[in-house]
């Protein structure tokens, strides 16, 4: 028997998006129509539109991040949701509440969906498990384990810029070993039909299992980076590191840094992705990421509408309501 | 199955429109559509007014009254508004006009994109069941349908209204 996957309802709709592991191609498409028809509000005098009124979104983020809670946050409040930012370092568990009580709390709160961020992998999955069954989860990046609303966003660019998935060449370089984005942007371009995705990266950096994600593997940038169309750079995770995974910064520069040699080895209409912060000079060179291929910005404006389109699938979900939504 | 020709009636609309815009004294007004059916009969004023403007187009899913029973239209589309409405003649057309809360989403929208100088509206086909004081300016036909018989636009080539019933 499958195991149920309990990111789904009965009715087979996203309840939670924890993982783009195991969703299917149909659910992804959905998400990334759903967010085209978003970007219009930003072209509206009062940028909001009113879908999720009344209803209340907390951001539980356990780890740093600008880029994603500013974006999620601000897909709330264009959705007319209220939102809530629960900073944890200054929050009761740091009085030694824990995470479970914390999470009751808010569920008496009458919060309707959480965003979760969390160093440990699993932990969204955990918290999925424990809330009550009409609150949502959102996976905003559980420790190297999946960031799937930012995998998303980048087939979102990617479908911008390059039309359909089947024919292209997809390269994904860098740090792959402790990067959850490069796992959920891998099963992301695979279910949708991206038929040759390479990983590029020092022996160090990419784990021995990757090749069973159906990619191919290169550790010779030059090789590996020759007529892709789209090049996605990663950062490299100092924070992350322990042990001597690297020689140095300069090294790495050399070796796997995206410097304009480099790109120019891609397809000339090539676009560079990252999903930021980026290290400039250590796995990008500033010209890079401020040149004409560079989609970088146009990534955090996507991550709006994208995360728009994730939190309304999901609070809009029609399963049980017939029943009567106010039980 | 029931299939209603909408030619004659669009020239009468259009010329009903031409009228208004007159009597209104409406400066260059601007035309939108309502996804799907609204935009098609839209293209069709739109030609036969011969407006400088470009076209715009609304998808109203999310102003629906309805998300919290049905969710996320699939097929939303992104709205077009390629012009600023602001102090702007605004015609608003719409195939089937019947409880009336398709143009009050419709409104509501239009507002979060500015504030027009007027809203006109225009049907191709009015039914009894308004739950809203809405009404229509101009109006292309009225029919006469039981609660159980559903009006439906065929198009975009050739526009034909058909009349289906429930079981």
């Amino acid at each position: 028997m499958k195991r149920h996957n309990i990111q789904l309802n009965e009715a087979g709709e996203l309840h939670h998006f924890l993982d783009v592991e195991g969703l299917k191609r149909e659910l992804l498409v959905n998400i990334l129509d759903a967010a085209e028809s978003f970007t219009s509000v930003k072209a509206q005098q009062v940028k909001k539109v009113p879908l999720l009124r009344g209803k209340a979104i907390v951001n539980l983020f356990f780890e740093p991040s600008t880029r994603t809670r500013n974006t999620f946050e601000l897909a709330a409040k264009r959705l007319s949701a209220d939102t809530l930012n629960v900073n944890i370092s200054t929050s009761a568990t740091s009085k030694g509440e824990t995470l479970l009580d914390m999470l009751n709390n808010l569920e008496a709160m009458h919060c309707d969906m959480f965003v979760v961020r969390h160093a440990q992998s699993g932990a969204a999955h955990f918290i999925a498990q424990h809330v009550a069954p009409h609150i949502s989860v959102i996976n905003a990046g559980d420790g190297s384990h999946a960031h799937p609303t930012q995998a998303m966003l980048d087939m979102f660019t990617i479908r911008r810029h390059k039309g359909a998935f089947a024919d292209l060449k997809v390269a994904i370089v860098g740090d792959i070993l402790h990067s959850r984005v490069a796992r959920s942007q891998i099963h992301a371009l695979t279910t949708l039909g991206v038929t040759e995705v390479r990983v590029i990266g020092p022996k160090t950096l990419i784990p021995d299992d990757t090749a069973s994600l159906g990619v191919h593997i290169y550790h010779d940038i030059w090789e590996g980076l020759r007529d892709v169309d789209v090049v996605i750079m990663l950062r490299l995770q100092k924070e992350r590191m322990s042990g001597a995974l690297l020689p140095s910064e300069h090294e790495y520069f050399k070796l796997y840094g995206l410097s304009p040699e480099k790109l120019a080895i891609a397809k000339p209409d090539a676009i560079v992705m990252h999903p930021g912060p980026i290290n400039r000079g250590v796995e990008i060179s500033s010209e890079v990421a401020d040149g004409p291929q560079s989609v970088i910005l146009e990534q955090v404006s996507n991550g709006i509408a994208v995360r728009m389109a994730v939190m309304s699938i999901l609070m809009g979900q029609t399963f049980g309501k017939e029943k009567g939504a106010s039980e | 199955m029931n299939h209603i020709e909408t030619e004659q009636c669009l020239a009468q609309m259009a010329s009903e429109l031409k009228a208004l815009i007159q009597q209104r004294g409406m400066q260059s007004p601007l035309m939108i559509g309502i996804h799907t059916g609204g935009v098609w009969v839209a293209e069709k004023l739109y030609e036969k007014l011969q407006l400088s403007d470009p076209l715009g187009s609304l998808d109203i899913s999310f102003y629906r009254d309805d998300f919290t029973r049905i969710g996320l239209h699939p097929e939303v589309k992104p709205s077009n508004l390629p012009i600023t409405v602001e102090d702007r003649h605004i015609i608003l057309v719409d195939d089937v006009l019947h409880t009336g809360r398709t143009i009050r989403a419709a409104l509501n929208e239009i507002f979060d994109y500015g504030r027009p100088a007027s809203i006109s509206l225009a049907v191709l086909v009015e039914r009894d069941g308004r739950e809203l004081p809405i009404e229509a300016n101009v109006v292309g036909q009225h029919v006469e349908l039981s609660a159980n018989q559903h009006i439906k636009l065929e198009g975009p080539e050739r526009l034909q209204l058909v009349v289906q019933e429930d079981e």
